[in-house]
């Protein structure tokens, strides 16, 4: 028997419905515009109900970025040992799970490769459960698993990464609620702008229709983009299923133009 | 590693009947990676230790910036971490690698910090120097929280500037209620308050550096 929780009043057929509602208004208010749905999340997307707060309300400010915005911090192989991409080597044991490769490339918008960059990574063990006291899932830890690894890009942009498949996990935001299997993913580019934390999904999961994250990007495509797929020539024989995740981070224009709507913030 | 099977016939997995149903890389031409939230259980993964050490502390040049991260409710957000990335005191961005491995007796000026249970952050770093003509100095200051689907930038200035702050492009289009949302003001011997405020009264100027695609 699982312990007794209080949950949420709200359903999930409520979070549907807003989720479906918001996501026809933006795409009803894109196309009488005229232009491309947005790539990013709406951050006051509301199913999501820790938006609520935490979102702001005035409209950004456009700034010109000045030369510390156009480059980013130096990371180097110094600073992020050779081991800290596998994830199955970092105990006593093997851990529990599907074992995993998860392997892509690092591009700016104009697909140069992202060189000796930092990707850092976090995630759920193979029962869904995170090494972090606030982590309140019953589902068992693993002792041989933590779930933190890093990795340094080459030179070619590419990154690679050994682990084992996390599991869905539940969590609060309405009555049983629950996460897609999903890996955290944090990326510097070659200019601070392109800055991006995100998560990376797996192919196929039922749970993505109901998931108020990952349907807070509302272009479809766009969602479809943090979704890996399955690649038969990174699976190795006996040894680990293989997934290809491309990634694409997207600084400031090149050329700084004073906003047409010039209106102070 | 297992050992490798001895017999592996030229294999293609784009042979295989079906392999045909997904023809184009997922990404599509260059389209973006959207962003998702940080979540709420980083805290054993992205803090690093000496991250919102820029500067050591005990460097005569060091100054601390910290402040605390605020919701729409004014409630502090226990939740949140800052980085910071900003120029060296002559306003030259440093380039030296080893921004996680640092030397105590250099300046990396990149920094990481995890709020406290109170909303609370702390960084010691060199106040830098402007760079362009006319710019006043700033750091770049970014902010990720459970429940902030994509991170906001925003910039400190610093609050004993006053002449370069008043001459600074971005400070002027900013509404002059507001432009104190953006000025780490002097709370003491080296020491500046860079308050964020993610809604609300008080809330913070986030800027778009052309990235809000
Ligand atoms: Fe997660």
């Amino acid at each position: 028997m699982h312990p007794p929780t209080t949950q949420p009043e709200t359903t999930q057929r409520q979070i549907s419905d807003e989720i479906a509602e918001r996501q026809r208004r933006e795409t009803d208010a894109a196309a009488s515009a005229a232009r491309p749905l947005a790539v990013h999340p709406r951050r006051d997307f509301a199913p999501y109900r820790s938006t609520t707060l935490r979102h702001p309300t005035h409209e950004l400010v456009r700034a010109d970025p000045e030369e510390i915005e156009l480059v980013s911090p130096a990371f180097g192989h110094t600073d992020v040992a050779a081991e800290e991409s596998d994830l199955t080597i970092q105990h006593a044991g093997e851990p529990l799970g599907e074992r995993i490769i998860v392997t892509g490339r690092i591009l700016d918008g104009d697909g140069r490769p992202v060189r000796n960059q930092l990707v850092e990574i976090w995630q759920a063990n193979a029962s869904g459960r995170y090494v972090h006291k606030r982590d309140q899932h019953p589902a068992p830890l693993d002792p041989n698993f933590t779930g933190v690894g890093r990795v340094i890009t080459g030179d070619d942009g590419s990154y690679r990464i050994t682990t084992i498949k996390p599991g869905a996990y539940p969590w609060k935001n309405h009555r049983n609620a629950w996460r897609p299997a999903h890996i955290h993913f944090s990326f510097f580019g070659s200019a601070f702008t392109q800055r991006l934390i995100t998560q990376m999904y797996f192919p196929g999961d039922p749970l993505f229709a109901l998931d108020p994250i990952y349907q807070s990007i509302v272009d479809p495509a766009a969602r479809e983009r943090l979704v890996a797929q399955y690649d038969h020539d990174v699976s190795e024989p006996e040894w680990a299923i293989g997934y290809r995740w491309d990634v694409v981070l997207t600084g400031p224009k090149s050329t700084w133009m004073e906003p047409e709507d010039a209106d102070h913030a | 590693m297992p050992e490798q099977p001895t017999t592996d016939e030229a294999f293609d997995a784009a042979d295989l009947p079906g392999a045909d149903a997904h023809p184009e890389p997922h990404t599509g031409p260059l389209g973006q990676t959207p962003s998702q939230t940080v979540g709420p259980f980083f805290g054993y993964a992205l803090p690093y230790a000496g991250g919102p050490e820029v500067r050591a502390p005990w460097q005569p040049d060091a100054i601390r910036v910290h402040g605390t991260v605020r919701d729409g409710a004014g409630d502090p957000i226990p939740d949140a971490f800052v980085e910071i990335w900003g120029a060296d005191a002559a306003g030259r961005p440093a380039t030296a690698r080893g921004s996680f491995a640092r030397d105590p007796h250099g300046f990396a000026g990149f920094g990481r910090a995890a709020v406290d249970r109170d909303g609370h952050y702390s960084f010691t770093t060199v106040k830098p120097g402007a760079m362009r003509a006319g710019s006043a100095p700033y750091l770049l200051v970014t902010v990720f929280a459970r429940g902030v689907l994509q991170h906001l930038f925003t910039r400190a200035y610093f609050g004993d500037e006053p002449e370069a702050n008043a001459a600074d492009p971005l400070l002027a289009r900013v509404d002059a209620e507001r432009r104190g949302t953006l000025i780490a003001e002097p709370d003491g011997e080296r020491s500046y308050r860079f308050d964020l405020r993610l809604q609300g009264d008080g809330e913070t100027v986030f800027l778009d550096y052309g990235t809000e695609v």
